[in-house]
């Protein structure tokens, strides 16, 4: 009950904060509609409706994991520059529990993106955006968020000596549209790519919300999405202990 | 022979100066990774979306990344000297203005430079893209060309870095502004004419003209038209920055908020 009360008010006031940060709040609104904007002309100009559609759903969850890749790279380095990361190790509470919650709620402010983005393409573009299944909708951008945010928590503990990890979870960015299928069909891609890709949670996330929308069955997906996550936050917190123990017994925790 | 000291070992000490960016740590994943993905990325998609060719974005891509190091540095002059608390020292030295902001656009122009080669080189080769011999040397000038203005707007961008705090949001949001207006992945005569009417006054838009025009077969003197452009449009944003960052640091003199943005 504890861990719940810890992550529903962590996850509550990261996202408070990151609403209100002009790089996390606006620019992770507008930052995808550049690139959404660009999807949009070129599908356009192929002239195929259907394609269309497909890239407007996908582009629309590009905005999750842009407001995650880079935020959540550098959240322990945050934690560090704001001096706070010495009183989150000390708190009784374990460091994965505070950590968790916040590259959830990173993932949570990449909701006004995709909102943003799919009205950006209804009533600019004229895209025709019909969601099938509303409620099955809404539980496949759930589990879309929630997966994102975990492999945002991953990302976080195992990048946390790389001082610039940022940079590292900037160029992370784009792969991730590519490889997940966000813009164009993992089948287009090299061979290879697509057994990488399921390994990727928002492969499995971006497959449910576009199943949702255009009328498929989205639940396989939806409990892939969420397994692969699950499987992210194990890993991350086995991690995150491994880190820990070594930070305080080399007395580095201030360090990097 | 001051005003020479300044532009040059100035400009230079402070491109040197610029601790929180330039180490391998970010160069490599920006300048490396960075330009190559974005290539990746709208390569397929123009694959995908049946417009295009391999060539056509691979050239866009790599010369508009040429942007990241032009309007990011160039802002960085700025912000980076009033987070270090020496944007004060700077501006009450009686050093002239023109050389202390050229002479930092010089190592960023360099360094949009090689970025752009680099992308230009790497995309060429994963794509196996053919271009003429006698085009690569007027192609690496108009990539040179491409990112002494670009650098004219970050030299614009610095200047709104004296009014504008997010120094960082600003130099993304003109990034994507160049990404979808310069003609970097849709033909200019697909955008939308309101789109089309604003690019020809964005830099890079006439010098990725030019080197696609370069890649067919186009002789120098055929993209002559389009390199003038390119270089009026750069020089352009030069004066504008220029005036814009005397502006600035006069009104901040006056209303004595250089460290409040």
């Amino acid at each position: 009950m504890r861990t719940a009360r810890v992550f529903a008010v962590a996850w509550i006031m990261h996202l408070k904060m990151l609403s209100r940060s002009s790089f996390d709040g606006v620019l992770g609104v507008l930052w995808p509609l550049f690139f959404a904007t660009i999807a949009f002309l070129m599908y356009g100009a192929g002239g195929d409706d259907a394609t269309l559609l497909y890239a407007a759903v996908g582009a629309s969850v590009m905005g999750i994991w842009s407001s995650v890749s880079t935020a959540a790279s550098s959240a322990v380095q945050r934690e560090r520059w704001a001096g706070t990361l010495e009183l989150l190790v000390a708190a009784p509470v374990r460091l994965p529990v505070v950590l968790l919650p916040i590259t959830t709620a990173m993932a949570t402010v990449g909701l006004y993106s995709m909102v943003a983005t799919l009205l950006w393409g209804r009533f600019l573009f004229g895209i025709d955006i019909r969601i099938e299944h509303p409620l099955l909708f809404a539980l496949a951008v759930l589990a879309t968020v929630l997966s994102i945010g975990m492999v945002g928590f991953l990302m976080s503990v195992t990048v946390v000596r790389y001082r610039s990890a940022w940079a590292l979870g900037t160029a992370f960015e784009e792969p991730v549209w590519l490889a997940c299928g966000f813009l164009v069909p993992v089948a287009i891609l090299p061979a290879w790519v697509e057994p990488v890709s399921w390994l990727l949670a928002p492969t499995w996330g971006v497959r449910a919300i576009r199943e949702a929308a255009l009328g498929g069955s989205p639940l396989p997906d939806i409990a892939l999405c969420l397994a692969v996550g699950l499987c992210y936050a194990a890993v991350g917190f086995y991690f995150a202990d491994r880190v820990l123990t070594s930070a305080r017994r080399n007395a580095t925790l201030s360090l990097s | 022979m001051t005003s020479l000291r300044i532009f040059f070992i100035g400009g230079l000490t402070s491109y040197r100066a610029l601790f929180n960016w330039i180490t391998p740590w970010i160069l490599v994943p920006t300048f490396v990774v960075g330009p190559i993905t974005q290539m990746l990325l709208f390569v397929y998609i123009g694959r995908n979306a049946g417009i295009g060719s391999d060539e056509f974005f691979v050239i866009g891509n790599a010369l508009q990344y040429a942007a990241i190091p032009c309007l990011f540095a160039m802002s960085n002059t700025i912000a980076d000297e009033r987070r270090q608390m020496t944007l004060g020292i700077i501006l009450s030295t009686p050093a002239p203005r023109v050389p202390l902001f050229l002479g930092r656009a010089m190592p960023v122009i360099a360094n949009g430079f090689l970025v752009s080669l680099f992308a230009l080189v790497a995309g060429g080769l994963m794509f196996g893209i053919s271009v003429p011999a006698p085009a690569y040397l007027p192609i690496v000038g108009v990539t040179a060309l491409c990112a002494f203005s670009c650098t004219g707007l970050g030299l614009v961008g610095a200047a709104l870095g004296l009014r504008v705090r997010e120094t960082a949001v600003l130099s993304n949001v003109i990034f994507g502004v160049l990404l979808v207006f310069a003609g970097v992945n849709v033909p200019l005569d697909d955008l939308p004419d309101w789109m089309a009417a604003v690019s020809p006054w964005l830099p890079l838009t006439h010098g990725i003209a030019a080197a696609r025009a370069l890649a067919d077969g186009a002789t120098g003197a055929s993209v002559t038209g389009e390199v003038l452009r390119e270089t009026g449009v750069g020089a352009a944003y030069v004066v504008i920055g220029m005036a814009m960052l005397s502006y600035f640091e006069w009104e901040s003199r006056r209303k004595a908020t250089l460290e409040m943005a």
